[in-house]
């Protein structure tokens, strides 16, 4: 029978030398100690099948080590099926055969392995109870005591009390390191640019013509019927040379068309849409997912990311869900050749709130 | 006197038996004759006064509770002037009307005419004013460019409708359905009218070479399921959530429970 050196009868008397402040009840406390929990022992021995019959414990060894030729088996389909099935062509369908049967085989691999040795375990090694005690936790006094001693004596040697300075500088040196590490955030930004202003403007601006994604062919007026919904870009941003992704992320629009009669303007707005057209950015202003789940008659633009509701027809006002103000309106007009336009930016910065905000 | 009768009669024992059989592929040939002439039939004249007043037939009978006696809508339901053939193809040919009941959204349920009578109450509708029509088969069989299909549906669709096709929920009761099993004609149909809360995309949003690209990147869709294994209802980090909830902390349930207890 095996066992741990440390422990049963070993420890049981190395913890003996406390034994006696253990029993004591300490003042005080309403627990009377002859009333304790008895220790109900082991329950009565029950011998397995493996134990009484020698043939049950020879077809339990079989199973045991058939389980571990089964994981060599295993082992070898997985190189095997690596080679069978090669992911070679473009074909996605090769992807998954060879990920399937290799993953097969290399499960089989691992599971026989696992299953074989708890079977081992519970049917064939030796079944005894016994009792492993617990380790006191505590050192004992002396130990204790050396380790206060090791503290005190460094304590005094160094000085790391007594010369304040040394100690002060040290502290102050440990807190400043952590800095640099926080000023390389700053490199997400461009360098040349002020992030917040970055993050308050758009690419659009006073006569930008509304576009579609992702074509860019700029969109009419007369284009949008009733019950309509575009996803609009500003023109120009498919020419732009870099940051395309940066400006579509910030500059993202729904426009959408509602009965001019059904449309409930914000005071100091009224003529930001034109005949029933409005134009209101993508981007939720609770964490930036793109909100573009319109309904076209109940007028609803739902947020899939968190269900916040807008209300278009009532300039965008959150009527459910975690979003902490209506998307932001972007005021659009008509220019000479019938082309939607915009008025001028977002006069809000776009998106989800972060510091600088006001 | 009837053994006599059967000895000397000229009938052969099995010739009830015959009669029945050939009355019986008579009768199952000239149904299905027939019912195969009604398919053959489908084609309406769109614009003869037969088919209108056919039309007009059926929907008095069928639609005008809500839509009102000339389609101008009542308070039940709206006015079905200048919506055009597409929008009564899409909502009658896809079982969503005649409505079941008043709801968040009109339910699909089987089709309820054959498609003559479909045509007919389509061309009757378009008969009103005009409106968008059903497209030509040659921007519904999916012969177009999917790749171009795909950006489009992701810009335009997948939101509501999941980028594979798979559908999602609305506001209040609302959903958007799956499009893994509709038609093409049924798809561009929904495009163009926008049906129930969907948007409408009109032609000059989405261009009808544009609509065919969308329909062939559904049908590749349809025809191509996902490579990787068991999509779970394609629905993304729930449903894959909840099986691994369920089915992979059962196993390991299972197994801890196997290793601590005692082998009889």
């Amino acid at each position: 029978m095996a066992q741990d050196d440390h422990s049963g009868a070993e420890l049981a008397a190395a913890d003996s030398s406390h034994a006696a402040h253990d029993i004591a009840v300490s003042p005080g406390t309403a627990v009377i100690a002859a009333d304790s929990f008895e220790n109900p022992g082991f329950p009565p021995h029950r011998t397995r099948v493996t134990d009484e019959n020698p043939k049950r414990e020879k077809r339990a060894q079989r199973t045991v080590y058939t389980l571990f030729y089964l994981s060599i088996l295993g082992s070898v389909w997985a190189i095997a099926a690596y080679m069978l099935f090669p992911i070679e062509s473009n074909d996605v369908g090769a992807v998954r055969l060879n990920n399937m049967f290799f993953g097969l085989g290399a499960t089989l691999a691992l599971l026989a392995i696992g299953f074989g040795v708890v079977h081992w375990g519970k049917a064939i090694m030796a079944d005894v109870e016994l009792i492993d005690e617990r380790h006191p936790i505590g050192g004992s006094p002396e130990t204790q005591a050396a380790a206060v001693k090791v503290f005190t004596d460094s304590d005094q040697e160094s000085g790391f009390t007594r010369r304040a300075a040394i100690r002060n500088s040290l502290i102050g040196a440990l807190l400043v390191f952590p800095l640099p590490a926080v000023v390389l955030f700053r490199g997400f930004a461009p360098q040349d640019q002020v992030p917040v202003e970055l993050l308050s403007h758009t690419m659009w601006k006073k006569g930008t013509r509304l576009a579609l994604d992702p074509s860019g062919v700029p969109i009419k007026a007369a284009d949008v019927t009733i019950g309509s919904a575009f996803h609009v870009i500003p023109e120009g941003l498919q020419d732009l040379e870099h940051g395309k992704l940066e400006e579509k992320a910030k500059a993202a629009v729904l426009l959408m068309r509602l009965e001019p009669s059904e449309l409930n303007e914000a005071p100091g707005k009224e003529n930001w849409s034109y005949e029933g057209i409005v134009a209101y950015s993508k981007i939720c202003t609770h964490v930036g997912c793109p909100v573009a789940l319109y309904e076209q008659h109940t007028h609803h633009l739902l947020c899939p990311c968190h269900q916040s509701q807008f209300d278009v027809a009532n300039h965008c006002e959150v009527i459910f869900g975690p979003a902490a103000r209506p998307l932001p309106q972007l005021a659009i007009a008509v220019d000479d050749e019938g082309y939607l336009i915009a008025q001028h930016d977002f006069k809000e910065p776009v998106g989800p709130s972060f510091w600088e905000r006001n | 006197m009837t053994r006599q009768k059967r000895r000397t009669g000229r009938r052969h024992p099995l010739a009830t038996v015959a009669l029945l059989a050939l009355g019986l592929v008579f009768t199952g040939g000239a149904y299905a004759a027939l019912s195969s002439g009604t398919i053959a039939q489908a084609e309406v004249d769109p614009n003869s006064q037969q088919t209108i007043e056919e039309g007009k037939k059926l929907f008095q009978a069928n639609c005008a509770t809500c839509h009102g006696m000339s389609a101008e809508g009542t308070g039940e339901g709206p006015s079905l002037i200048g919506v055009g053939a597409a929008a009564v193809d899409f909502q009658v040919g896809t079982g969503r009307m005649p409505m079941q009941m008043q709801g968040p959204q009109a339910q699909q349920k089987p089709v309820q005419f054959t498609d003559e009578q479909i045509q007919q109450l389509a061309y009757y509708v378009a008969s009103l004013g005009p409106g968008p029509e059903i497209p030509s088969d040659h921007l519904v069989n999916g012969g177009g460019d999917a790749a171009n299909g795909a950006e489009l549906f992701r810009i335009n669709c997948a939101m509501c409708h999941n980028v594979a096709g798979a559908g999602g929920a609305l506001t209040e009761g609302k959903f958007a359905p799956p499009l893994t099993d509709v038609s093409g004609v049924h798809i561009y149909e929904a495009m163009v009218t926008g049906p129930q809360n969907m948007p409408v995309f009109n032609d000059l949003n989405i261009s009808p070479e544009d609509k065919r690209d969308v329909i062939t990147y559904l049908k590749y869709l349809q025809d191509n399921r996902s490579p990787g294994g068991i999509e779970l209802g394609s629905l993304g980090p729930v449903a894959e959530g909840l099986f691994i909830w369920i089915f992979g902390l059962g196993a390991i349930v299972a197994i801890t429970v196997w290793i601590t207890a005692k082998s009889n």
